[in-house]
């Protein structure tokens, strides 16, 4: 089996604006025909990274190599990648068909060749028989596609997306979603999109770097990413998970055995283990809501163990119900008990339990992540 | 009904002041020149007969042609020059100017209207003159033996004065054109394979063409009507359009003829205005 190669390598890559730090020392391999996002809260660099990528912004030391080409003397224009802007960046002088034409200057090809290479651009992203609009009477979502088939006309190795989906409504971001997936797919380019929303990244990738202060902190694929953060701050920022304070009670041959008021002793294999948060005050044990299991009374289960709780909380959510729960033998601090919160989907015949209720939590050691 | 009666009146009172202002400066005197411009002249006075004979003689004059002609000449000398000069300084201005500094800069140019219009075009006098800066230094230098005769009394004189007279008028318009541009259209003209120089061929300029148009028309229009570059830096001897007018209104005592000159020059002034318009048309339509 060949291994896919890699499009784009950045290797050490640093960038400083003054004296602030935007890039500490990127070291990222991106496959061809890899759906890849850079996700991270703003500030993050992740932007500055895609810039960096596009050639809009030099680098300050480091190496980026672009189908093995190295680009440090390569401007913009001559790389081969295309870009789909935040703001889209539509031409406002320029009909829809001349947008889409734009880069199609110094093509060899005839008038009449170009214009259906246009129009085979505007069908594959919705917009056929939009040619002759002028680009201030689009919608967002019709500039959106605008963007996208003036960069895919062009055949780029590698495509860009700078937050393409964040001026969109939420329904018109998810139908986007699913059709930018689909087309990734139909034409086999890279994608490399940035995104500060963890779930379009979650849904769209197939690889993901998270991004804190100019650093990748990890880069995994999206399940990898959402059942083993790499540290705390991943775990906090993908999703919701909960935290429990743990005490380690011993770390021989590769198995740590904690102490988790509340679940009691558990042993974990090195796997399992993540780095907490400098600030953080000793070890912590977190999970995901969905991996722990509300168990009614008399009902049986085949998770290896078991937590009696009360319910302190009910969010009903329709197709969800968030259960907030206090785990008997957590200590309260400051009058208030620490809960955790455990989703429960709303199957036929499952009742949504009151709040006050004792119940059950059934779960099994191998859905916790300690942060040491 | 009532109601809309007592809308109406509210709106018709809203909308008198700047009515009666509008009827009163700018409607009443273009009237009273239009209207002299029909009647006939007599010797130190006007007789209140309907004639197009004003009209036939602006038409038919040679002389009026030839300052006409010098006019428009001049104007658009002038227009072309301030317009091309000026797009680099807003450009400068717009777009390497750090943003802290922009305000400070559109305030160093209009430096020069701190001074009257006359004393600036007299500065350019003594600046261009026989024996004036230009030609007292160069002569010093040793660069030319005699004083240069083409840049004084003559429609180069005229012409380097009216662009420097004019330049921020060119300037303001393009530079607000210039800052409206979408940074990340030149980035997108850039990231699809175009060069910095097509880019700007390609995107910056068409868009910046509004801003271009509005400086060219309000460079134009007042310089084909200005009075007093020709007056004083011509030296009375090469006069336009405007200087002509008055010698016929004050000198010659010949209103009738005076205001047929004015309405004429306006006439063609507005024409040639719409039609560069006409022209021009698409790169209006652009919204941003």
């Amino acid at each position: 089996m060949t291994k896919p190669k890699a499009m784009i390598e950045c290797r050490d890559v640093h960038k400083y604006y003054g004296d602030y730090h935007a890039l500490r020392g990127i070291d990222l391999t991106i496959k061809g025909g890899e759906f890849f996002s850079l996700l991270g809260p703003s500030g993050c660099g992740k932007t500055t990274l895609l810039r960096t990528i596009a050639g809009f912004e030099d680098i300050s030391s480091g190496v980026v190599l672009i189908d093995d080409r190295e680009m440090g003397d390569v401007p913009a224009n001559k790389r081969p990648t295309n870009m789909v802007f935040q703001s889209y960046a539509i031409f406002p002088h320029l009909t829809v068909a001349e947008n889409v034409a734009f880069g199609l200057r110094r093509d060899p090809r005839g008038k009449a060749e170009k214009a259906a290479a246009v129009d085979e651009a505007l069908a594959m992203v919705g917009l056929k028989g939009y040619g002759a609009r002028s680009a201030h009477a689009l919608s967002g979502g019709q500039r959106q596609r605008v963007a996208l088939a003036r960069a895919l006309i062009l055949k780029p190795k590698v495509l860009l997306l700078d937050e393409p989906l964040s001026a969109l409504d939420r329904k018109m971001r998810e139908q986007m979603q699913v059709e930018l997936i689909k087309l990734q797919r139909q034409v086999g380019i890279t994608f490399v999109l940035v995104t500060h929303d963890q779930e379009e990244a979650l849904v769209m990738s197939d690889r993901i770097a998270v991004m804190f202060e100019g650093e990748i902190a990890q880069l995994d694929g999206p399940e990898a990413l959402y059942a083993r953060p790499a540290t705390r701050r991943v775990a906090d920022f993908i999703g919701v998970m909960n935290f429990l304070p743990a005490h380690i009670v011993a770390d021989i041959g590769g198995i740590v055995t904690v102490d988790v008021p509340g679940l009691g002793q558990v042993q974990l294999p090195h796997s399992q283990v993540s780095r907490a948060n400098e600030d953080d005050e000793g070890a912590m044990i977190g999970f995901r809501p969905e991996t722990m299991t509300l168990v009614g009374a008399g009902a049986t289960h085949n998770q290896p163990r078991e937590t009696n709780a009360t319910i302190d909380e009910v969010v009903y959510y329709g197709d969800m119900t968030y259960y907030d729960l206090r785990l008997d033998g957590v200590a309260r601090t400051d009058g208030k008990s620490r809960t955790v919160r455990i989703s429960m989907r709303n199957v036929f015949g499952r009742d949504v339990q009151e709040v006050g209720t004792r119940t059950r939590l059934a779960w099994s050691p191998g859905s916790l992540v300690l942060f040491r | 009904m009532a109601r809309f009666d007592a809308e109406a009146r509210a709106g018709l009172s809203l909308i008198a002041p700047p009515f009666l202002y509008a009827l009163v400066i700018l409607a009443a005197p273009l009237l009273t020149i239009l209207a002299y411009s029909f009647l006939t002249d007599g010797y130190l006075e006007i007789i209140r007969d309907f004639t197009w004979d004003n009209y036939v003689q602006v038409m038919t004059d040679p002389i009026v042609r030839v300052v006409m002609t010098r006019s428009l000449i001049v104007a658009m000398v002038v227009t072309a020059v301030t317009v091309v000069l000026a797009f680099p300084v807003a450009y400068y201005v717009s777009f390497v100017v750090r943003p802290e500094r922009k305000s400070l800069w559109l305030f160093l140019i209009t430096i020069p209207f701190w001074t009257s219009y006359l004393i600036r075009v007299f500065l350019w006098k003594v600046i261009l003159g026989y024996n004036g800066v230009v030609n007292s230094s160069l002569t010093g230098l040793g660069i030319i033996d005699e004083p240069l005769t083409f840049i004084l009394y003559n429609v180069n004189s005229i012409v380097i004065t009216l662009a420097h007279a004019y330049a921020p008028f060119a300037i303001l318009p393009i530079f607000v054109t210039l800052e409206k541009i979408d940074r990340s259209l030149l980035e997108a003209g850039r990231d699809l394979g175009e060069s910095r120089a097509m880019t700007f061929w390609r995107v910056t300029l068409p868009l910046a063409m509004p801003g271009v148009l509005a400086a060219v028309l309000i460079v134009f229009i007042p310089t084909i009507g200005d009075y007093v570059t020709p007056e004083v830096i011509g030296g009375g001897k090469i006069p336009m359009i405007a200087n002509m007018i008055q010698v016929q209104m004050l000198a010659l005592d010949n209103r009738p003829l005076g205001s047929a000159l004015a309405v004429t020059a306006m006439l063609i002034v507005a024409v040639i205005s719409v039609t560069f318009l006409f022209l021009n048309r698409r790169f209006l339509k652009v919204r941003q």
